[in-house]
Parts: C-alpha cells; sequence; structure tokens
C-alpha cells in the first residue's frame, strides 16, 4: 500500500516535471522555426530538427508514458485533479523563461482553471485496483 | 485559428484520455523505472486501443506545436483544459452519467478561465 503510494507520488512528480520541460522546449523551439505549420505533415518533420523541439517532444514523449503509468495505478479522477497544477506551472515559466506578458487577466483565468479542474477531479470516487489481466 | 487548434487539440486529448484511462487500468500497474518504461512500450504495442489512443495524442501533440508557434505558452497550455468542459458534457449527454453540481460548477469555472485566458 505504501509503495504503491509512494510510486503514485513520483510518477506525478515525474510527469509535471516532464511536462513542464517538454512544453517550455517547445514553445522556444517552435519560435525559432521560420515556417509558418499547416495541414503539410513535411513541415511538422522539419520543425523536429530544431534541437529544442526535439527535445520538447522528448520530453513530452516521456511525460506521456509516465502518465500512462500513473493511470495504472490511479484514477483519472484523482489524476486530474493533482495534475492540474500544471497549468499555473507552464503560465508561471511562459513569464519567467520566455519572457510572455502574463497580464492580471491571465492570471485570474489560470487560477479559475486550476480550482475548476481540481473540482472537477474530486466529484468521483477513490482509486480502484486495477484488474491487470495483461501478467 | 487560435480557437480552431484549441478544439482539435481538446477533442484529440478527450477521446485520448478516455482510451488510455480504460485500457491502462486493464493492462495492470506499470512502474516509472527506466525498465518499466520498456515493458509499457511493449503494453503499448499489443493493445489496438492504446495505439488509437496515442494516434489521438499524435494529433493533439501537432496542433500543439502550431499553436505554441504562434501563441504565447502561457495561453496554450491553459486553454487546453477546456477538455475538461468537453468530458463533462460527455459525460452528461453521451454516456447519461449524473454530473453533480460540484463538477458542473467546477467545469463552468474552468470555461470561465478559459475566456478569461483567451481574452
Amino acid at each position: 500500500m505504501k509503495s504503491t503510494v509512494l510510486k503514485t507520488y513520483s510518477a506525478v512528480v515525474l510527469f509535471l516535471a516532464l511536462r513542464a520541460i517538454g512544453n517550455s522546449a517547445m514553445a522556444w523551439g517552435m519560435r525559432q522555426v521560420p515556417e509558418q505549420m499547416s495541414m503539410n505533415p513535411a513541415l511538422y518533420l522539419r520543425a523536429m530538427a530544431n534541437p529544442f523541439v526535439a527535445l520538447g517532444i522528448v520530453a513530452l514523449i516521456l511525460a506521456l508514458l509516465s502518465r500512462m503509468a500513473l493511470f495504472s495505478i490511479a484514477d483519472l479522477s484523482y489524476v486530474l485533479p493533482v495534475t492540474a497544477v500544471g497549468y499555473v506551472i507552464a503560465v508561471f515559466l511562459g513569464k519567467v523563461f520566455l519572457h510572455e506578458t502574463v497580464t492580471h487577466q491571465r492570471w485570474l483565468g489560470t487560477l479559475l482553471i486550476f480550482g475548476g479542474a481540481a473540482l472537477v477531479g474530486s466529484t468521483t470516487g477513490n482509486t480502484t485496483p486495477p484488474e491487470g489481466d495483461l501478467e | 485559428m487560435r480557437w480552431v487548434l484549441v478544439i482539435v487539440m481538446v477533442f484529440a486529448t478527450v477521446f485520448g484520455d478516455l482510451l488510455q484511462s480504460h485500457e491502462m487500468k486493464r493492462a495492470g500497474e506499470q512502474s516509472v523505472t527506466a525498465p518499466g518504461f520498456a515493458k509499457l512500450v511493449q503494453v503499448v504495442a499489443r493493445r489496438r486501443l492504446l495505439i488509437l489512443s496515442i494516434c489521438c495524442n499524435a494529433v493533439s501533440f501537432f496542433a500543439f506545436m502550431a499553436l505554441v508557434q504562434k501563441e504565447p505558452l502561457s495561453f496554450a497550455v491553459p486553454a487546453s483544459a477546456a477538455s475538461f468542459v468537453l468530458e463533462t458534457l460527455l459525460a452528461k449527454f453521451v454516456l447519461h452519467e449524473d454530473v453533480g453540481p460540484r463538477r458542473a460548477a467546477g467545469a463552468a469555472a474552468v470555461l470561465a478561465g478559459v475566456m478569461l485566458v483567451g481574452g
């Protein structure tokens, strides 16, 4: 039981860190890509040659895997509220590292989103044991 | 254009999340260690719905790439929270779940927040 709790917290922290690194690197890298993205997949492939975009992709893939691992030990109703703090982290990183202008209105909106996401996620039951039909 | 990308991102995210949550419960407990990730990749390769969920994640991801090229990160990431509103609407009108006042209030707060972030 204690081990599952530790695993859950590890997965949450890992997911939030990887998501923050991935989003920031992706945003920084995409601003250096001269071509405007469209429906042409070749443009996205060319953009992936940018080292920051590549770093963002790797971090976001690892974030996806850590979230999948999190889903295997915790319910969506637990995962959503605890990871909602990621919205606040993204705005903070945008302001501090990407030097974006974040108005009071945007901060207020982000805090409303964080509170709303936490409220939505807290409305259903606790974690349920996985079925484990694979192993 | 920014809202079109947000809508594509949100729909793909919601569909992917639903598939992933459902399938990962069936796949059993997974570890976040390096060998655990390797095993997780094998689990994904064996389950069609997980592959479909990753396709949804890819669509969402490309929309996010296009969005952050022109829009601030402080808009793009919070705007993606509109998925909570869509999930609540799906729960109510497609799955016919009983959406209580707390969940409805939460979804309304997220919607108001997204509108403020995008305003």
